[in-house]
């Protein structure tokens, strides 16, 4: 790539300079705080190198929610830039770069490691395991997803981000049309990421079959490990395909293979196939965890166990297996044959199926209850109305000769924002403030917690209902820009207002969790909630040990907690103490990543000497690894007593 | 007390936007010919149902939430309740049933959307469908009459009562070509071609845009149809056979360059005769080629582009021929189907 000099280091754009600004000056703060109070090898022993599912869970958690920042802004500057015919905000070429990377930031930087820091936290407590199954393997996960998202983000400032849109269709995303480093960026960054992805639904997968407790049978897990579960499975079906996908549109565009490719018979739509073929189930993805989520915090505050909890299994596995059938959803208007519309229409409907069974057994899971309002709980029963409105829309779509009307219209993005909204993030932020005792031994305040919710609610249906009715009046997606005859320009201005609110709620919900840090008692047992039904509330203190159980939990029924409190059982009361075999930290991960991180970096701009030095470097660490005989340390009793005392006192 | 209205309050919303769209017809819903109509049809059953479900779903959400909140006393707390054979059979099998009955009228609209509109006089029954084809380049849309050898950019008359038969493709990106009012859209693509039937059945302007995203000029990418009484129509071709300029391979190859076309134009003759799209997608590289194109990082400094001019370019050298055979063909079915 004949990049001049001067080409490399964006400048020239006043709202870019202003990000790397802040970018700088954020830096220089975090290195000269870190310095000052002497935290470099705490943050490195205690943090980045841990195994510790919790510490990992909360570090998944906090890039989430600085993606869900950075993401935001990018829907912000879409929307005002929308906000008004005619607006000069962004040019077309920076807007088609917000709202690629808002796209990608916010499915693959944001959902996915929020809900997968939610499970990396709890499910292991809930099904009464120690850590994962493969902790080393844990931390090497965070730390590849750490670096492609970190990749992925400097795009806009060095070298310029992607501009094919998330999905990088073929041929617009091949050098021709999009000449370069950008697309490039998206590629070699979702790659890294995505490893980092398989490689915990592997882990994930083996933990939840191999590592339950005694007395935990398939059908006494809790909903979220249920989904989780299946969400694994998922992963594993599904990424393989993008990750040979990425690789054959990395090899159009550095080595000039001819597969995607306009000229050389290439064939542009097996990327639009292959990517909607991970890209499809990669939705369940990102809904089935939240459903787990939505589904113990409505059980928690109704007082009442999931109502039909084995119909609950059985409809998120059918999902799972529909999730693989619908993909050509996506592309009706490719020109197929009307049987395969036929079919995939058909497919795409039936999946409301089960998913309008799980929505009635939420309901009734209320019904005869005692409902509580908190703020997960208002989160969660939110997300009922405004995931139907998502959901029938989403049937609407599937019509596939009414879809030849709304395909790559507002119409369409109104609905996934509906269902990813309502479904993903309601979930992110019910299932954080839910667990947040848990993680960080105090409530976050409820009443600033319930200002955050109703404006987001509210900002969020005033920024998207509208939407539906721009998609009917032929409103297409991605456009930068739109006259002032076509007369979308009332709709597009309380879009824009409800998008500022969603991002004020942000703003209230971050300041909660400082003013909760500050003011918030804390929480004296495990049982934060007063509740709880399943394990990870049955640990003696509220922010659990590193060793999580003392003596591992036995279980007896559904709601294995709750089932204990019922029957009077108090687990805490038995003192056998064992030692206890845990992992070791290890430097590796953190390593191997950021060399992937130099090897992708030096490919993004052709420089192959530094992907050679980086690939060299990578085999390297993985040799020192496998000679690595450190298996783990024992916790002696005298520590779990000491530990345990101080948790009971 | 609020937390009792919010499922009331997301109504409220409901109606919002529904009561700011009721001053005009969303275009969608508007439908102007055959194709949309059937469209807009299945959307209106597909809303209708919707409805329902969503007026289900609120109701039961806001009874259930007021009557079991929590309270003093709590004498309707069951905890032990959590299954129904009949409740769950009842939710399983009315989702079915639902999904059954819009299953039918979208198949069969999608089959209907396949063949040309059914023509409803006698008079129309004999007249074949219009044959427009239609190429995408990045950022322009070029029409081409086959039969009436000519060709437009980013405009095209049809005359009202016969359908269209568009042969989709594209020179570079993939795009969509999309006339809310006169019916869905369909994928244009490098390399392939695809048929889109459509209709008009009023005299009227319309607007049509690509409505897939192609990168930087996709805004404009924009056209207007002209839907006419026959009469007027041919009226119009032979204005364009008369005094549109003849168009050069040259003059197309620069088409070719991607950028945003100003205002429309016409010409004689077609660039089927040189080339294609659908069936050699390398023909717009080979043109950016020989003009000395090359594109350029979209955040390089220096964005000036350098197009050869016309006699620096030797055309003749270079073999671009097409087999035109089966096109040829059609033509000529075209051209003998309406001379009956």
């Amino acid at each position: 790539m004949d990049l001049k000099w001067n080409e490399f280091i964006i400048t020239g754009d006043p709202l870019i300079l202003g990000a790397q600004i802040s970018i700088l000056l954020g830096g220089i703060a975090v290195v000269a705080a870190l310095t000052y109070f002497k935290k470099w090898s705490w943050l490195w022993k205690e943090w980045l190198t841990s195994v510790d599912h919790k510490k990992l869970g909360i570090m998944y958690i906090l890039s989430a929610l600085l993606m869900l920042f950075r993401g935001g802004i990018d829907g912000l500057m879409i929307r005002t830039q929308l906000a008004k015919p005619g607006m000069e905000f962004l040019d077309p070429q920076h807007y088609n770069e917000v709202f690629s990377t808002h796209g990608v930031i916010m499915i693959l930087f944001m959902a996915m490691p929020f809900l997968i820091g939610l499970i990396n936290y709890i499910v292991p407590l809930q099904i009464g395991a120690r850590d994962v199954a493969f902790p080393y393997l844990n931390n090497l996960s965070f730390w590849t997803f750490f670096v492609g998202m970190a990749l992925f983000n400097i795009s806009f400032i060095i070298g310029g981000s992607p501009d094919a849109g998330w999905t990088g269709y073929t041929p617009l995303a091949t050098n021709e049309f999009s000449p370069g480093p950008g697309q490039n960026y998206y590629l070699l960054a979702i790659q890294i990421a995505g490893i980092g992805t398989l490689m915990t639904g592997i882990n994930f997968f083996v933990t939840i079959l191999k590592m339950r407790t005694k007395g935990m049978t398939l059908m006494k897990m809790s909903m979220f490990t249920w989904t989780s579960l299946i969400t694994m499975l998922i992963i594993i079906f599904a990424f393989p395909v993008l990750t040979v996908a990425l690789a054959m549109q990395t090899f159009d565009r550095l080595f000039g293979s001819v597969l995607f490719t306009l000229q050389g018979d290439g064939n542009p739509m097996l990327w639009v196939n292959l990517f909607w073929v991970w890209g499809h189930p990669e939705v369940y993805i990102v809904i089935l965890p939240a459903f787990g989520i939505f589904s113990e915090i409505i059980s928690t505050f109704a007082r009442k166990q999931l109502f039909a909890y084995k119909a609950m299994v059985v409809s998120i596995v059918t999902i799972s297996v529909l999730s693989f059938l619908v993909w050509v959803h996506h592309f009706f208007t490719m020109g197929n044959s009307a049987e395969a519309n036929s079919f995939f229409s058909i497919t795409t409907m039936a999946i409301s199926i089960p998913t309008g069974v799980k929505i009635f057994n939420w309901l009734f899971t209320m019904y005869r209850g005692r409902i509580t309002f908190t703020t997960p709980m208002l989160w969660s029963l939110a997300f009922i109305p405004n995931f139907v409105i998502g959901g029938v829309t989403g049937v609407m779509l599937a019509m596939a000769a009414a879809d030849y009307q709304y395909h790559n219209t507002y119409f369409l993005v109104s609905h996934f924002h509906y269902v990813l909204i309502s479904g993903t993030v309601f979930a992110c932020f019910a299932g954080l403030i839910y667990w947040y005792p848990k993680m960080f031994g105090h409530k976050l305040n409820e009443k600033i917690g319930k200002w955050a919710f109703w404006i987001f609610v509210i900002g969020f249906n005033v920024c998207f209902f509208p939407q539906y009715f721009l998609g009917l009046d032929g409103m297409p997606r991605r456009i930068s820009t739109y006259l002032p005859e076509d007369g979308w320009t009332g709709l597009n201005m309380i879009s824009t207002i409800g998008a500022f609110m969603m991002g004020l709620a942000f703003l209230i919900f971050v300041y909660n969790i400082y003013y909760s840090w500050r003011y918030s008692p804390r929480e004296k047992t495990g049982d934060a909630w007063g509740l709880g039904r399943n394990l990870e509330w049955a640990t003696t203190s509220s922010i659990p040990p590193h060793y999580n159980f003392a003596v591992l939990p036995e279980v007896t029924g559904l709601d294995p907690y709750w089932d204990m409190k019922e029957k009077g059982l108090d687990q805490q009361k038995n003192t056998d103490y064992k030692p206890i075999h845990m992992p070791s930290n290890s430097s590796t991960p953190a390593i191997m990543s950021a060399l992937m991180g130099m090897a992708a970096f030096g490919l993004v701009f052709q420089w192959y000497w530094v992907g050679i030095v980086g690939a060299v470097g990578i085999f390297i660490t993985m040799i020192v690894r496998s000679f690595d005989y450190n298996d783990g340390y024992y916790v002696s009793v005298e520590e779990i007593k000491e530990t345990e005392a101080k948790a009971n006192k | 007390m609020l937390k009792k209205l919010k499922p009331l309050s997301l109504l409220l919303f409901l109606a919002l936007p529904l009561m700011l769209a009721g001053c005009s017809t969303p275009e969608v819903l508007d439908p102007k010919g055959p194709v949309a109509s059937q469209q807009s049809d299945l959307i209106i059953l597909s809303i209708i149902f919707m409805l329902t479900i969503v007026a289900v779903v609120f109701v039961l959400l806001t009874i259930i939430l007021v009557k079991y909140r929590e309270r003093k006393d709590h004498d309707k707390y069951s905890p032990e309740l959590h299954g129904s054979m009949l409740l769950e059979t009842i939710w399983t099998i009315i989702p079915i049933i639902i999904v059954v009955i819009l299953a039918v009228p979208t198949v069969r609209t999608i089959y209907s959307l396949e063949e040309a509109p059914q023509p409803k006089t006698a008079e129309a029954a004999n007249e074949d469908p219009l044959v427009v084809h239609a190429t995408s380049i990045n950022w322009k849309w070029v029409f081409t009459y086959p039969d009436e050898d000519i060709e437009t950019v980013n405009y095209l008359h049809i005359p009202i009562h016969r359908p269209v038969e568009f042969k989709l493709t594209s020179a570079d990106s993939m795009a969509a070509l999309w006339i809310p009012s006169l019916g869905g859209q369909k994928y244009n693509m490098a390399g392939m071609q695809t048929t889109l039937y459509l209709q008009a059945d009023h005299v009227g302007t319309y607007d049509g845009r690509n409505a897939n995203f192609t990168g930087e000029g996709f805004n404009e990418q924009r056209f207007k149809v002209y839907a006419d009484e026959e009469a007027d129509y041919q009226q119009w071709v032979e204005e364009v056979q008369n005094s549109a300029p003849e168009l050069t391979q040259y003059e197309y190859d620069n088409l070719l360059i991607p950028g945003v076309y100003d205002g429309t134009a016409e010409f004689n003759g077609t660039h089927l005769q040189w080339i294609d799209h659908s069936k050699n997608a390398d023909y717009t590289l080979e043109a950016w080629d020989r003009l000395g194109y090359e594109p350029k990082n979209p955040h390089a400094k220096d964005k000036s582009q350098n197009i050869l001019p016309e006699d620096e370019i030797p055309y003749y050298q270079q073999d671009n021929t097409v087999d035109n055979s089966d096109e040829d063909m059609d033509s000529e079915e075209h051209a003998h189907a309406g001379h009956e």
